[in-house]
């Protein structure tokens, strides 16, 4: 637990924000992970995933869906906020895949971002594909072309890119991946783990309550029987969610 | 301070015949099985560990969400997610031990008399384990455990069933949800209770305004955190000044103040909740404030305010 201090905060969406925090960030383990982040005048912390680490720079990119990212997105320069940061498992990196894509669904992508630096400095090269209701929606693009990326898009009604789901700018990408690594909404996770005939690990969202692994307000079935989406994930294989 | 006083810890406090070397405990449902705050801090600072409620058979407990914020508090309706007691016992006891060497206060809930008095019988002999805190009271789950703690009747069955079975202390923790709590106190003192725990979380909901739907998949659940002091503190109040077991004080506590002012109402002994969801130091940071804010209402050893 520590005080972070934003020193960047600006609109990259029609909803979406990215901030920047400068902060402790050794105790960081993986991509994947996420923070707890306390509001002023607010109960519950909201967690975010890190979307980006340098030495002493914590990124984060929310959607603006309630009062506290409401809150956050008025937040100026300076700004402290108590964060209980490098929570959850993260992705674990697939020593034995060599071609792996990365599926992105609409505020989903932002932990795929340090996941994609972490695999290039792997020495691979992982293909990103990114689904979204609509081009309006579109996030991160850029950034993750940025690192010399192939990127693709999906979008539902067409308007840009693939229509359809990420599988299917795959699909007519003619890419052949032998693992994909994936965040985004419920029933994306659920159609990969379930329809997708390629190994794979998913972080999953749930409304949680303490994010550390005490209240139990987030627990998921696994055939490994119950777990916190906090503190066990929120990354976990495609096969071991039961999906109800 | 007599000559004897002088090398006494001033926090510690003795709770159904057993000493806690302070009177802050971890409510349960609020700090899992203990262990996995360990890496958090040193959890030997505690007086006691009142650990996840355990029923005899495991359960996943209710869909998700399960949790609801509200203006200094939160609702959940977990409903009692357990691995069952034997797994309890077998797995998740012996983890705490490890990091833990203080007294253990194992939470038993039922949909049975029979359920509880299993429940207990298993756990009797269970190393370390000094207390049963019996939940009469969880408003999550459809035909149990708020079914017996708004009954007398029901909360002396129970009660009487539990005490033929076990040689621990059993301290009832009971549901605010009733209409006259001494009564229900009363009751389960005349059974053979050795203390009363209040209180469990008050029954409530919320809905979310942009589905027009309650936030939690249960409709309801159980609200407590910083909101609900007062309801717990005059609920103390009245348990003490009528029984002549101890009392828990258990509801919104989230400064070494309100440990304090629980005291002052009767409690020998004070759980946390809510407040580790949001600060995983509380409980700690509790203890360690507790000198200070003594120090200032010029209490020399906490067994004064009783």
């Amino acid at each position: 637990m520590a005080d972070y201090t934003v020193v960047e905060n600006v609109r990259i969406g029609a909803n979406t924000m990215l901030m920047r925090l400068s902060g402790p960030t050794d105790c960081f383990t993986a991509p994947g992970q996420f923070v707890n982040i306390s509001i002023p005048g607010l109960t519950l912390r909201r967690p975010i995933s890190v979307c980006d680490l340098q030495p002493g720079l914590l990124t984060i990119v929310y959607d603006i869906v309630g009062k506290g990212t409401e809150a956050m997105a008025h937040a100026e320069i300076g700004q402290k906020y108590n964060i209980l940061p490098a929570l959850g498992n993260g992705f674990t990196i697939n020593p034995d895949s060599v071609n792996p894509v990365l599926f992105g669904g609409g505020v989903g992508c932002p932990p795929l971002y340090l996941l994609a630096k972490s695999l290039m400095l792997k020495g691979l090269r992982p293909a990103v594909v990114l689904g979204f209701n609509d081009k309006n929606r579109i996030i991160m693009k850029e950034m993750f072309e940025a690192l010399g990326l192939p990127v693709y898009i999906a979008t539902m009604d067409g308007s840009e890119g693939v229509k359809g789901y990420v599988t299917d700018a795959v699909r007519e990408a003619g890419l052949e991946p032998d693992y994909f690594y994936a965040c985004g909404p419920a029933p994306m996770m659920r159609a990969l783990c379930q329809h997708y005939d390629v190994p794979g690990q998913v972080s999953l969202e749930a409304r949680m309550a303490c994010g550390f692994g005490i209240c139990a307000c987030c627990a998921i079935k696994t055939v490994n029987g119950p777990k916190g989406v906090c503190k066990n994930g929120p990354v976990f294989g495609k096969e071991e969610i039961i999906w109800e | 301070m007599g000559i004897n006083d002088i090398n006494a810890n001033p926090l510690e406090v003795e709770l159904c015949g057993v000493p806690l070397k302070n009177p802050v405990i971890p409510a349960s449902g609020c700090f899992a099985f203990g262990y996995v705050m360990a890496p958090y801090y040193d959890l030997n600072v505690l007086g006691s560990i009142s650990i996840k409620g355990t029923t005899l058979h495991p359960r996943f407990g209710n869909p998700l969400p399960r949790v609801a914020e509200c203006t200094e508090g939160l609702i959940n309706s977990v409903g009692l997610q357990n691995p069952g007691v034997d797994a309890v016992i077998a797995n998740e006891i012996p983890k705490l031990r490890e990091c833990f060497a203080g007294p253990i206060m194992a939470n038993i809930s039922g949909f049975s008399v029979d359920e509880y008095r299993e429940c207990c019988r298993r756990m009797e002999g269970t190393e370390q384990v000094a207390f049963i805190e019996l939940n009469v009271s969880c408003p999550n789950v459809h035909g149990g455990g708020m079914s017996f703690g708004t009954s007398t009747k029901h909360v002396a069955e129970v009660v009487k069933a539990v005490k033929e079975v076990t040689t621990l202390p059993v301290i009832v923790k009971l549901t605010p949800n009733v209409t006259d709590i001494v009564s229900i106190a009363r009751a389960a003192e005349d059974a053979g209770a050795d203390g009363i725990c209040v209180i469990n979380t008050l029954l409530g909901m919320r809905i979310d305004l942009k589905t027009r739907k309650p936030i939690v998949a249960n409709t309801m659940g159980g609200f407590s955190g910083r909101a609900v002091f007062p309801v717990a503190l005059r609920m103390v109040w009245q348990v003490s000044h009528a029984c002549s077991i101890p009392v828990v004080g258990c509801g919104g506590v989230a400064s070494a103040e309100d440990v304090l002012e629980m005291m002052m109402a009767g409690a020998t002994a004070v759980e946390v909740g809510t407040a580790n969801l949001i600060n995983p130091y509380a409980a700690k940071e509790i203890v360690e404030d507790l000198p200070r804010a003594m120090a200032k209402y010029n209490i020399k050893n906490l067994n004064e305010l009783r």
